[in-house]
């Protein structure tokens, strides 16, 4: 899949051309949001779709998030895959009666006559002072009810994929983009497989012995940083990219820590009923024997994050802190890891050429 | 427009039917075999009758948790909702859904809400599907009071305006949700539908004191609707006689001011509606003995089955979560 292809083309091209594509090939998917006929174009992830394909098919809408789940699910039982947009995940919590109590429920309560297949695209702010109310990364809520799927993707290589296994899927699923896993450049050096991983498949980045660190979105990405470097330092770490959080991959997950016997998780949201909970509680029921260690968790505070540059680097994790948690559980010596080389970015940014969370 | 007495005999016959199942459940439900909530229309049949008449099959129908009516209007299938309330496996929802979730995708009618107002959107979404495929269905979306209330009827009526949709909204003005009355809720001086109409929405009040111009209203204004793609609401005041939810009379928890559930029940559309039928020569006595005495069996055969039918299994009852 990634023969030939520039090693400039983004996770957020990646969207953009997978809905290109859906538009083009499936007269079925419609998207709608607010924004989507904008200049911004939703971070560039629908340029030039609304002009191309017109408003019957890119609808702009109001700033109606219940109405428009609704009406999105309305579409889905009719006929249509609409894929609907989000610019902040915190913005959809305003349709959580649509999601609940309609979409997810919809297939069973009418006794499996009519599914929902419905695609709804949610974008997690970081940084730049996102605050309480735009940075919010609550995928776990998402799983916590019967009928959705979650699907995290965090690299370039899976982003039009995934998205396109989502619209095609007749389920609902919320396609949750951390907002720095867009500028994500698609580097085929960076892995060993270019395999295609469906719905529900979690991927076996890295190989290795010691440790198993399972993660997803941007966490992956932060987490493959760290496993590189102390690959450098002859740290034989495995690392998994659940990139579905439901359906969980439970055999991949389980049969990675049966091998090294110890587990960290990296989880973006709050650490009280996290989905980092979820998969040390999975851990614990299928494979309590095999583990060497207690499981470790690295995740968000219980508290709101603030949006001052003064205090939110206290507020979020990076690579140094994955790859600093991973000696500790090991017990190696910090000192002898040079790991000021993983915190060479200032807190708040994903890269130099990061100005504007809009 | 000249009265039509085919159509308007089989709006009598609707809500006649409306009133039998309705009547038959209140009956039923002491004995403790239909187990979930039911919210019954008595009293407010006539409304599924009237707009009923006006829908074709490929028109969609989404309704609330007070749905029978509007279900049984659209052509809904009788003895799977009967079913449905025993919680039977031949239920329209396999049992799962109970008396306010009804379905029945034949007759174009996708579901009903549980949570007030929930449904409206889908609603709109149905609008909207019709209109994308260039069909001349209309989606039909029934409501309460109370669903005036939410946040998702509002931004619900402003989309369907922005998009000229093909819809017909009917809310049905009980003037309570739950125990709550409507002057509690909503300020005296606004009416529904003239709020709906500032909102941009073709709107008005239907008359349902005289029957036939009732009738005729209802149809003109459906009409209207389908023949300019445009959404239209129609606010039609009725009343709920029996408790919100269940088979009983509630008269003694005063919340109703005295007097008024006796001046609603002597206002009883269907016995209004027969006395019009006879004096206009439409049907005669016999007739209508005949017609009641087909719509009874029909009620007693269906929740017989109903009775008669079996539970769903543990397996039938966990599958389909995932398509």
């Amino acid at each position: 899949m990634l023969e030939g292809v520039s090693a400039e083309i983004t996770f957020g091209h990646q969207i953009r051309d997978g809905l290109d594509q859906l538009l083009k090939q499936d007269q079925s998917c419609i998207i709608m949001g607010l924004g989507v006929s904008d200049p911004k174009a939703i971070f560039s992830t629908v340029s030039g779709l609304y002009s191309k394909y017109g408003s019957r098919r890119v609808i702009e809408t109001p700033t109606s998030e219940n109405a428009m789940t609704g009406v999105g699910i309305g579409l889905a039982i009719t006929g249509f895959k609409p894929i609907m947009i989000h610019q902040r995940l915190d913005f959809f919590l305003l349709a959580m009666d649509q999601l609940v109590n309609n979409a997810a429920k919809w297939n069973y309560m009418y006794g499996g006559q009519q599914s929902v297949p419905l695609t709804i695209r949610l974008i997690t702010g970081r940084g730049w002072g996102q605050g309480p109310t735009h940075s919010q990364n609550l995928h776990s809520w998402f799983t916590h009810i019967p009928g959705l799927k979650v699907v995290v993707p965090a690299f370039a290589k899976d982003a039009k994929h995934l998205l396109i296994s989502s619209v095609n899927d007749p389920n609902p699923v919320i396609f949750i983009e951390d907002r720095w896993c867009h500028s994500q450049k698609l580097d085929k050096n960076l892995f060993s497989s270019n395999n295609q991983y469906s719905i529900g498949q979690a991927e076996v980045i890295k190989y290795g012995t010691q440790i198993t660190i399972i993660s997803s979105g941007y966490s992956s990405v932060m987490s493959l940083r760290a496993v590189q470097f102390l690959s450098s330092y002859g740290v034989d770490v495995e690392l998994i990219d659940l990139k579905t959080l439901k359906p969980l991959d439970t055999n991949t997950i389980v049969n990675s820590v049966k091998k090294t016997g110890k587990l960290l998780v990296i989880d973006s949201g709050p650490r009280i009923a996290s989905f980092a909970s979820e998969i040390v509680s999975k851990i614990s029921e299928l494979a309590f024997d095999c583990l060497k260690i207690a499981p470790q968790i690295i995740s968000a505070h219980d508290i709101p994050e603030p949006t001052s540059f003064g205090v939110t680097k206290y507020f979020k994790y990076n690579a140094m802190d994955i790859a600093y948690k991973v000696i500790m559980i090991l017990g190696k010596d910090p000192m002898k890891f040079n790991l000021s080389l993983l915190n060479d970015l200032i807190h708040d940014v994903p890269d130099e050429n990061f100005n504007s969370p809009f | 427009m000249k009265t039509n007495f085919e159509s308007v005999i089989k709006c009598f016959e609707i809500a006649l039917k409306i009133r039998a199942v309705e009547e038959k459940i209140a009956l039923e439900y002491p004995k403790g075999e239909i187990r979930c909530p039911v919210h019954l229309s008595i009293g407010q049949e006539f409304i599924s009758a009237v707009v009923g008449i006006n829908q074709d099959t490929k028109d969609t129908v989404v309704s609330t948790h007070r749905a029978h009516a509007h279900y049984l209007a659209k052509g809904g299938n009788l003895n799977q909702m009967i079913a449905e309330m025993y919680g039977k496996v031949t239920g329209c929802c396999k049992g799962r859904g109970g008396s306010m979730h009804l379905i029945d995708l034949s007759a174009g009618f996708l579901g009903s809400s549980a949570i007030v107002g929930s449904s409206i959107p889908i609603g709109v979404g149905a609008a909207l599907s019709h209109k994308l495929k260039s069909s001349s269905s209309l989606s039909f979306v029934f409501f309460g009071d109370g669903a005036v209330e939410q946040g998702v009827f509002y931004e619900s009526i402003n989309f369907s305006a922005v998009h000229k949709l093909p819809i017909v909204f009917i809310c049905e003005n009980n003037f309570y949700s739950v125990y709550t009355n409507l002057n509690q809720r909503q300020p005296q001086s606004r009416e529904i539908h003239k709020m709906v109409g500032a909102i941009g929405v073709k709107s008005l009040k239907i008359d349902s004191s005289n029957i036939l111009n009732c009738i005729r209203e209802t149809k003109e204004i459906v009409s209207y609707a389908r023949s300019s793609s445009e959404p239209v609401f129609l606010e039609f005041e009725t009343y709920r006689w029996l408790e919100h939810c269940g088979p009983n009379d509630d008269n003694d928890l005063e919340y109703r001011p005295k007097g008024e559930l006796e001046k609603w029940k002597a206002k009883d559309w269907l016995i209004n509606f027969e006395k019009v039928l006879l004096e206009s020569e439409s049907l005669g006595a016999s007739q209508i003995v005949s017609m009641k005495e087909r719509v009874d069996l029909e009620v007693e055969l269906a929740f017989n089955q109903a009775k008669k039918d079996p539970f769903p299994t543990l397996d039938d009852a966990i599958t389909d979560t995932y398509a």
